[in-house]
């Protein structure tokens, strides 16, 4: 891990704690610490009987940085992308020094990766869909999420929806990208630049569903597209939908609509093919119930949302 | 503010110098000089705590008003592109503090602007950082426990001019390596270039010795800053100064 030689510590609040806003004056209390990342720590805390996370940072230039995003995205009408902002203050420490935080809408969700492996592979073609959309609007408003991983994915319950927790690395289409990590950055594997595109969310967007099969990630060895491709190949709920995945890594898509377009096409696909050999294989009765029962959660998951 | 051009010196070393002046002092002459002074120091992987013997990169970043940081070399890309970064913003950051002394009065910084007013002032900040130049002079350490080090200190500066050749902003780097052949305490390894892409054939191998000409180093990187900037009057003395920030 890294030694911070020159930095001072992020704050530690204990459950219990109140903190107060210097400008707002708003009253936030502490319960417990949700988690803590390149920039600043989460906490969970409770203010006017309701929910929501705080996230504070020594670096005062990346909340602020953060909010301005936040800010930008929530323009979106009736989208939500990203979490609510709901408070941007200092928090002034016994000591006299000044810490920025910011409050958002707390979401409440468990990690996609753990959710397809307690609900079954039939979630892949919704999350794939889900976030698609989510990737397409926020490319519209010229905005790519830079760094999108699993990390950053939360499944929240009623209706069933990926969500996105963290948009430290959100950059201005036509940039250079704030944020990334290696496994799912482009750059990494030398399959095309750093540089703000929609092309740049698709790698990462194959990216994590590689990572649905590989938690622990793997490291580069030889040529990145062979490679690549080869654990695609191996994994076989991933198989439907591995001619856009692919194309997604070859950076072939210009934007999120067409990959979704092709996913869609592959979710059906894999139903008539499946209708077509159903006397031969009986797991393929399986698997058309469980892709049109995708399509459905997919569909009731828009018009619910 | 004029679009400028920011200059770095990005010290990558595992150990702490034993030549030559004291490296602080040279790194606080380059501050003075409008440079700013990253330092990154290389742990061994068996190194749990944090060696005395590193303490210097600290001093010598706090002296170059830069930022320092000490990482395990699988880390080290991630590290000097975030480091690279950083500065640019903090070097940016204090320009803007200082227009806001001017604007302002006595002791305003950004800090104590309220949370919407730095917001805006942030959104200039990260402008400035996405459009302006920046020239990078690379000191690499090459003294023997380097040894293993190299190969991931090169493909870093590599991923280094992926992040930043992303910006719209033009980049320069250039490398050198300490100590040099022949008992030189410096030694160019690569001349001002846009991309270090080629910078794989002709990396810097091992020199053997046991010396570590930190200041020196940094003093001959404040000299090619200096020297450039120089050349460049002299072939472009009736068009806009870029090196004023």
């Amino acid at each position: 891990m890294m030694n911070k030689t020159w930095k001072r510590p992020n704050p530690y609040f204990a459950p219990g704690m109140q903190v107060k806003g210097k400008w707002h004056k708003n009253i936030y209390t502490v319960k417990r610490k949700l988690g803590s990342g390149a920039i600043g720590t989460v906490y969970l805390c409770e203010s006017a009987g309701d929910y929501a996370a705080l996230k504070v940072s020594d670096k005062g230039s990346s909340i602020t940085t953060e909010v301005n995003v936040l800010k930008a995205i929530d323009q979106a009408q009736g989208n939500k992308l990203g979490p609510y902002l709901l408070d941007v203050d200092d928090w002034v420490a016994q000591t006299g020094e000044q810490f920025s935080f910011y409050v958002m809408e707390y979401i409440n969700g468990e990690p996609l990766s753990d959710f397809v492996r307690q609900h079954g592979h039939v979630w892949l073609g919704v999350f794939m869909l889900q976030l698609l959309d989510d990737l397409e609007n926020l490319h519209q408003l010229g905005w790519v999420f830079g760094d999108l991983k699993m990390d950053n994915l939360l499944v929240s319950k009623s209706p069933t929806r990926v969500r996105w927790v963290d948009v430290g690395g959100t950059t201005r289409i036509g940039r250079a990208i704030k944020e990334y990590t290696e496994f799912y950055d482009r750059g990494y594997w030398e399959l095309g630049s750093r540089r703000a595109e929609p092309s740049y969310d698709l790698f990462s967007f194959a990216m994590i569903f590689l990572s649905v099969y590989h938690p622990n990630h793997f490291v580069k060895r030889g040529n990145s597209r062979q490679f690549l491709f080869r654990k695609l190949d191996a994994i076989k709920p991933l198989q439907p939908y591995n001619y856009s995945l692919k194309k997604a890594i070859l950076g072939k898509y210009q934007s999120s609509a067409e990959m979704k377009q092709d996913i869609s096409k592959a979710i059906f696909q894999a139903k008539r093919k499946t209708q077509n050999h159903k006397e031969k294989v009986p797991i393929a009765i399986e698997s058309v119930g469980l892709m049109s029962l995708a399509i459905i959660y997919y569909l009731t998951s828009i018009y619910l949302f | 503010m004029k679009k400028g051009t920011l200059k770095q010196i990005l010290l990558i070393t595992d150990g702490c110098s034993n030549k030559g002046e004291d490296p602080s002092a040279t790194a606080a002459l380059a501050r003075e000089q409008g440079i700013a002074v990253n330092v990154i120091g290389i742990l061994d992987d068996d190194q749990t705590e944090e060696p005395t013997g590193l303490k210097e990169v600290e001093d010598i970043a706090m002296a170059g008003g830069g930022i320092s940081q000490l990482v395990y070399k699988q880390l080290l890309s991630q590290t000097v592109q975030m480091v690279t970064k950083q500065a640019m913003t903090q070097t940016l950051q204090g320009f803007v503090n200082l227009e806001l002394k001017e604007i302002l009065g006595s002791e305003q910084t950004m800090e104590d602007l309220d949370p919407e007013k730095r917001g805006e002032i942030m959104e200039v900040v990260e402008d400035m950082g996405e459009t302006c130049d920046l020239e990078v002079v690379v000191l690499i350490d090459t003294s023997a426990s380097m040894r293993d080090k190299l190969p991931t200190v090169k493909e870093a500066l590599i991923d280094l001019s992926l992040s930043l050749n992303a910006r719209i902003g033009r980049n320069r780097f250039s490398i050198y390596q300490f100590p040099g052949k022949r008992n030189k305490d410096i030694e160019k390894v690569y001349g001002w270039s846009p991309k270090l892409d080629e910078v794989s054939t002709i990396f810097p191998k091992l020199t053997s010795g046991g010396i570590t000409p930190t200041g020196p180093a940094i003093k001959e990187a404040i000299y090619q800053f200096s020297k450039k900037s120089l050349l460049r009057s002299f072939r472009e003395n009736d068009e806009q100064d870029m090196e004023e920030a």
